[in-house]
This record gives C-alpha cells, structure tokens and sequence, in this order.
C-alpha cells in the first residue's frame, strides 16, 4: 500500500518541478516586459523637454486624478494577492469574491485612463502635438494595454474556476496572474513617480 | 502572489492546505499583505504630498520622490512577490538582478548620451568649432 503513497508522492514533485519551470519562464518574460519598459522610460525621459512650443506636463497632468488612479491600481494590486491566499484555503466563494474585486478596480482604472487620453486629444494635445506627448502616450498606452491584457486573463479564468472548481491549472493561471498584476503595478509607480510627479519638479 | 507557491502546494496539496492553516498565514499570509499594502499607500500619499505642497524643491524634491518609489518597489517585491524566498539556485533572483543591471545601463546610457548629444549640437559650440577650423575669430 505504501507503493500508492510514493507514487503519489513522486508525481506531486514532478508536478511541482514542472509548475516552477513554468513559474520561472513567466518570470523571464516579465524581466524582459522590464526592459521594454525601461526603453520606453528612457525615450520619455529623453523627450520629456521636447514641448515644440506645446504644452508641458506640469500644464496637462491632473495630479489629483492621477493619483486616484494610482490608489484604485494599488487596491486592485492588494485584492489580487487576497484572491490568491482565498485559494490557498480553498474558499471558492471568497477567490470569485476578490476575482471580481480585482477585475472591477483595473477596469476603472482602465476607463480613467482612457478617459484621460480622450481628454488630451480632444484639446488638440494628442501624440502628435510634440515629442514629449509622443513619448507619454507611448509610454503609459503601453502600460494600459497590458492592464488591458490583464483584465482579458482575467474574463477567462473566473468562468474556467466557476466551470471547473478549483484545480492545479486554475492555481498555475491564478499564480501567473497576480505575479503579471503586481508587476504592472510596480510599472505604475514609476510611470506615477517618473512621468506624473515629476513632471511637477522643476530642476 | 508569490514565486513559491507551488513548491508548497504540490508537496502534498490536500494534506499542507488542510494541516497547517497558520503556518501558511506566517509566510506571505493576510498579515503580509495587509502590511505591504498600508505602507505602499503611505508611500504613494507622501510622495503625493511632497509634490503638491512644495516641501523641497528641484533636485532634492526629486531625489526624494525617487526614494519613495523604490521604497515601494522593494515593499512590492518583498510582501506581495516574496522574491528572494525560493531555494538555492535562485534563478528569479538572479534573473532580476541581471534586469536591473540591464535597465540601469539603457536608462543612464541612454540620457548620458542624450546629454552630451544636445550639449555639442548646440549652435554656439558648433559655430565656435567651425572658427576655429577656419581660423575665423569673431571680433
């Protein structure tokens, strides 16, 4: 009978060793996502006085809107990792819960954002008023279109645990998303930090 | 989420979830991410705040506002990623230090040569040198 354990056994550590390879190549992607990004900081930082006669940041960005988004981003952040430790205790309710939580403060994110943008082109002030817009737009359009992605993971993992219970595959979806959620969150602080407050320093 | 969590569950899924509740609570568990997330907005609110009421100004504003960003970087990695917590060889570790040392040299090399790049464009330098070539002096 012990024969059955150890098999079990054995199977549960394969099972381990090949979810941490997967886990590991996730995380190489998100190493070279930092590298896109960082190239995408430095054009902007580059660009950041090349107004052509245009506006500057300090005269476009709103800082306290930016800085609820920020707060809603940070939140959602938080609800995601509260989704993955409902999962480790195995409470289904609670998982679709904070899901849906996270789901519901990166959309609004999303729709600030958009919104934002909508406002900036309307006013004549779109990507190709200057090379700095150029480069902001670039720079957190980019952003947005992970957080995008995100939302999209995530319309497709809530009705694959409601379908299936909770499973090794829901946990390898579950852990690649909220390891991509909190990334682009630390994108955010420094598109936050680097292009929004800054924007507002004068060296 | 973080990195190791597989290691934990697969060894033994049923029994590690249903065994040991409050051992999973010390690691990673509410109180970790209660805590990242309360210092992350103190850290967003005061960097928030420096820049709106002017506490410093020019490079120490900036510098300051920096600092708090990467105090958030690391409270990001280190309560909700728990990076640094897997086992020898640590190949995210590694894998991320080698994305810093990579960012660091496109972000400053690319300004560093921005800099100079604008610096010896600028009309008066360039008229300067053209003189000078020419043994041209202006007055």
């Amino acid at each position: 009978m012990s024969d059955i354990g150890t098999v079990a056994n054995a199977a549960s550590k394969l099972h381990a060793e090949e979810q941490n390879k997967t886990t590991l190549g996730f995380w190489m992607y998100l190493m070279t996502d930092c590298v896109l990004f960082a190239s995408l900081f430095a054009t902007y930082a580059v660009l950041r006085n090349n107004t052509a006669g245009g506006p500057s940041g300090e005269e476009l960005f709103n800082l306290p809107y930016i800085l609820i988004e920020t707060l809603i981003l940070l939140t959602s952040s938080f609800t995601a990792g509260l989704a993955v430790l409902a999962f480790r205790h195995k409470q289904q309710t609670n998982l679709i819960g904070w899901l849906l939580v996270t789901f519901a403060l990166g959309l609004a994110f999303l729709l600030m954002e958009v919104y934002e943008f909508a406002q900036l082109v309307h006013e004549g002030n779109g990507w190709q008023r200057s090379g700095f817009l150029s480069a902001y737009f670039t720079l957190v359009g980019t952003h947005g279109l992970h957080i995008l992605v995100g939302l999209l993971w995530l319309v497709v993992v809530i009705p694959n645990i409601l379908r299936n219970g909770l499973n090794h595959i829901v946990a390898k979806r579950l852990m690649l998303f909220s390891l991509f959620w909190h990334f682009l969150d630390i994108i955010w602080i420094f598109i936050f930090t680097l292009v929004y407050l800054m924007g507002n320093v004068r060296l | 989420m973080d990195l190791h969590f597989y290691t934990r569950i697969s060894n033994g899924e049923r029994k590690a979830m249903n065994k040991q509740p409050h051992k999973v609570q010390g690691h990673g568990g509410y109180q970790a991410y209660t805590t990242g997330f309360a210092i992350s907005i103190i850290l967003t609110l005061a960097a928030f705040y420096f820049v709106q009421e002017k506490i410093f100004n020019g490079w120490e504003l900036a510098i300051a506002i920096l600092v708090l960003a990467v105090g958030q970087l690391l409270v990001q990695l280190l309560f909700f990623i728990h990076l640094g917590r897997e086992e020898k060889p640590r190949w995210n570790l590694v894998s991320f230090l080698f994305m810093l040392l990579v960012i660091l040299i496109l972000a400053i090399g690319s300004l560093w040569i921005m800099y100079n790049l604008n610096y010896h464009n600028m009309v008066d330098d360039v008229d300067t040198r053209i003189m000078e070539e020419e043994n041209i002096y202006r007055y």
